[in-house]
């Protein structure tokens, strides 16, 4: 029994070399190419003055919640500011908001295949299973193999592990859409592309929505971890005050962290949401026809109650 | 039926799911039941033909499981029959390529559905609008008949609401607007009132009626509820177990129904709406022509034992009626001429009346209802017996049930005196 051994991380690790070694030069542009995406974006946020992200920041929070959101934006914000871990949580924001959208990229059409396609599920959905699962900090070594140290195996890292939710909710939305609607669609003649653009996606937004703000949430806690392949940012104030047994340094970074958690979520959670302005402008054609519904005189009864202004804990 | 081309025609339809469909299909065909193959998958719809002509309203009816859900989604191409045609028009539905069924679907054939499949997110007029967005017509004008269409289906200002706003009936309307719209030959609705409140649905059988009469549009409807199929259908096609058990008339399918199930299932409909007086009504034995005079009219009366007699002209129209008293008040005045003491007491319908509008007069009078054909001439009558045996569902067709007409009033003996009086005194004559 003990005499035999099987070595799967062996075989693994001759994998990853064997694929550096081949496409080393492949993996060059893609790192030379995340790090330029990710300093545009750390540039935009870490250079102006604290104040103007934080208006910015705010003025997306009206508009996603209301004027109580905004307002804990702002508090929430200055506090990280006067903690003194401003540009550590820019870097971090830059780094997620890059991730996300590398993220979104790749698993909302995986989720569209995998919808539409049961075969395409059956084999995506236990690779899902396997990057869900294994632990976080395992993706951060073959990633600083082939990118070298520094934020680019952070963006990856998080990608990979921030993926699944996205792929999940996609697929579990456009499978949710009401199937005698898509039906409709092809009872007129409407093409599979026509369906997707003005069926599928419209209606499973809400769900596809909730997935977004999955992958946002889940890059926030990958971009702390990767950190220690020196990404930079919150993440690396954390792992130092862990080195340090700095429990002051510590919970600052910790405490913006999670600010910045909340910011986030409030904000993509109303997304998938109509009934918020910023929601209503990704789902803009149905804004219209209700603005337009809601001026025309001829209405007797309306079913519809106008959205009570959601109750917002606003941050604490 | 007829000689025109039909508007659909549907050659033996097989759907079979499962793995091994075709395998299915083909021990069907070999003479397997449903039953043997069910565990290598479901029989949906087995050796299902039917034409439908241009203009009719066609309907599928049949429980839960009967496919017939199968069926109408084969007749537009949503599921691929796995053997048979399906030819709309001129263009078949099986056996084409994707892009040929797409074009076929734009222009030949629309759908209504069950539970309105509307688009949440898109205005009355834009789900109006969307058959013909699909066939690429221009934003101004398909908005443009779409606003017309709305008009059409009574929707008026409500043209810009989004569908969530509307009641489930006005939904409808706009799904049915939609279809409309697409202006294919076509119409195929799938339980399309089913989901509906009773009243409503009535209201909307009724205005789809008014609808296929102004635009003639071919209607392929499927539906479980038999008054539904009764008060639409032109012909029904009645389904059990994925086979078509019986094609006729909403009257062929009630009197004469094709075996024991269609029979079980007919039992529980209105009959009252459904059935026409010609469906009933049966041989008049008390008639006289008005020339066979007053004493032929009283022996029918003695031996038939009923106090009246219908009347008919040479042409065999309905004159009227002759009760047994004035009779024999001629016979012992010894006059002759029936026209004098002919009564109008008699309701008249024509062939087509239904048993509801019936029961009224027939309670209201002892006199059996006479039907006419539309010359005038006496086809019939429809003792008030026959009527409530029709309702009650017992078998009409059998004619064992005894004409029934009001019993005489008068004794046998003052008839047959009569009688012999009248002949000893016409022979002393």
């Amino acid at each position: 029994m003990t005499d035999f051994r099987l070595d799967l991380g062996t075989w693994v690790a001759g994998f990853i070399s064997y694929v550096t070694d081949t496409f080393g030069g492949g993996f060059d542009v893609v790192r030379a190419i995340f790090l330029a995406a990710y300093d545009v974006v750390d540039l935009l946020l870490a250079s102006p003055p604290f104040w103007v992200v934080i208006v910015v920041a705010a003025v997306l929070g009206y508009l996603a919640r209301g004027w109580k959101f905004a307002l804990g934006t702002v508090v929430g914000l200055f506090v990280i500011v006067s903690v003194d871990q401003w540009e550590n949580a820019m870097d971090t924001l830059a780094l997620v908001l890059v991730a996300s959208v590398l993220a979104i990229v790749v698993s909302i059409p995986l989720g569209i295949w995998a919808a539409t396609s049961s075969v395409a599920s059956r084999i995506i959905r236990p690779i899902l299973d396997f990057m869900q699962t294994m632990p976080a900090f395992v993706y951060l070594i073959p990633a600083l193999i082939l990118f070298r140290v520094g934020v680019v195996p952070g963006i990856v890292a998080t990608v990979i592990f921030a993926l699944a939710p996205g792929v999940r909710l996609t697929e579990l939305g456009i499978r949710g859409v009401d199937k005698e609607i898509v039906e409709a669609g092809h009872a007129f003649g409407a093409s599979r592309w026509r369906i997707l653009r003005q069926i599928q996606l419209p209606l499973a937004r809400p769900t596809i929505m909730a997935g977004v703000n999955q992958v946002i949430m889940l890059s926030l806690s990958m971009v702390v971890i990767a950190g220690m392949v020196g990404a930079g940012g919150l993440g690396a104030q954390v792992v130092a005050s862990l080195n340090r047994i700095d429990v002051a340094l510590g919970f600052e970074a910790g405490l913006s962290v999670v600010i910045l958690a909340i910011f986030l979520d409030r904000l993509t959670g109303a997304l998938g949401d109509g009934d918020t302005v910023l929601g209503r402008m990704l789902g803009a054609r149905a804004a219209r026809h209700r603005a337009t519904a809601a001026s025309a005189p001829a209405t007797p009864e309306r079913l519809e109650e106008p959205a009570p202004e959601r109750a917002d804990p606003a941050l604490v | 039926m007829t000689l025109t081309t039909p508007a659909l025609k549907a050659e033996n339809l097989y759907k079979a799911f499962g793995r091994r469909s075709s395998d299915i299909v083909d021990k069907l065909k070999a003479g397997s039941t449903r039953a043997e193959l069910s565990s290598l998958g479901t029989a949906a719809v087995i050796d299902a033909s039917f034409d439908v002509q241009p203009g009719e309203i066609f309907v599928v009816m049949g429980l839960s499981g009967s496919g017939k859900s199968t069926l109408i989604r084969m007749l537009n191409g949503l599921l691929e029959a796995t053997s048979g045609s399906v030819t709309i028009g001129d263009s078949p539905i099986t056996g084409v390529p994707k892009a040929k069924l797409r074009d076929v679907r734009r222009q030949k054939v629309s759908m209504v559905f069950q539970h309105f499949a509307l688009l949440p997110h898109r205005s009355v007029v834009d789900n109006i609008a969307y058959g013909l967005e699909i066939q690429g017509m221009s934003k101004a004008e398909r908005t443009k008949r779409a606003r017309d269409m709305v008009t059409t289906v009574g929707l008026d200002g409500w043209a810009d609401s989004l569908p969530g706003e509307l009641s489930g009936g006005m939904q409808q309307r706009v799904g049915l607007a939609r279809a409309l719209a697409a202006d294919t030959d076509v119409l195929l609705m799938d339980e399309a009132f089913s989901a509906l409140d009773p009243l409503i649905r009535r209201e909307m059988q009724e205005q789809l009626i008014e609808l296929q009469q102004k635009l003639g549009k071919t209607i392929v409807f499927i539906t479980h509820d038999l008054n539904e199929a009764m008060f639409l259908g032109d012909r029904i096609a009645v389904m059990r177990d994925g086979r078509i058990v019986q094609i006729g008339t909403p009257e062929e399918i009630l009197t004469d129904p094709a075996n024991d199930y269609v029979a079980q299932f007919v039992q529980d409909v209105d009959r009252a709406r459904v059935l026409t007086a010609s469906s009933v009504m049966e041989h008049a034995k008390a008639v006289i022509p008005l020339s066979a005079g007053p004493r032929a009219a009283l022996r029918i009366m003695r031996d038939l034992q009923t106090s009246a007699v219908f009347v008919t002209r040479r042409d065999r129209t309905l004159a009227g009626v002759v009760r047994d008293r004035d009779v024999l008040r001629q016979v012992k005045s010894n006059q002759n001429d029936l026209e004098a003491i002919l009564r109008h007491e008699a309701t008249v319908v024509p062939t087509d009346a239904h048993l509801v509008d019936l029961v009224e007069p027939s309670v209201g009078s002892d006199l059996p209802i006479a039907v006419v054909g539309d010359d005038g001439r006496l086809l019939g009558v429809i003792p008030r017996v026959t009527l409530l045996a029709a309702l009650g569902n017992m078998s009409t067709s059998t004619g064992d049930i005894p004409v029934q007409l009001p019993p005489t009033t008068l004794t046998l003996e003052v008839i047959a005196e009569t009688l012999r009086e009248s002949t000893t005194e016409g022979a002393v004559r």
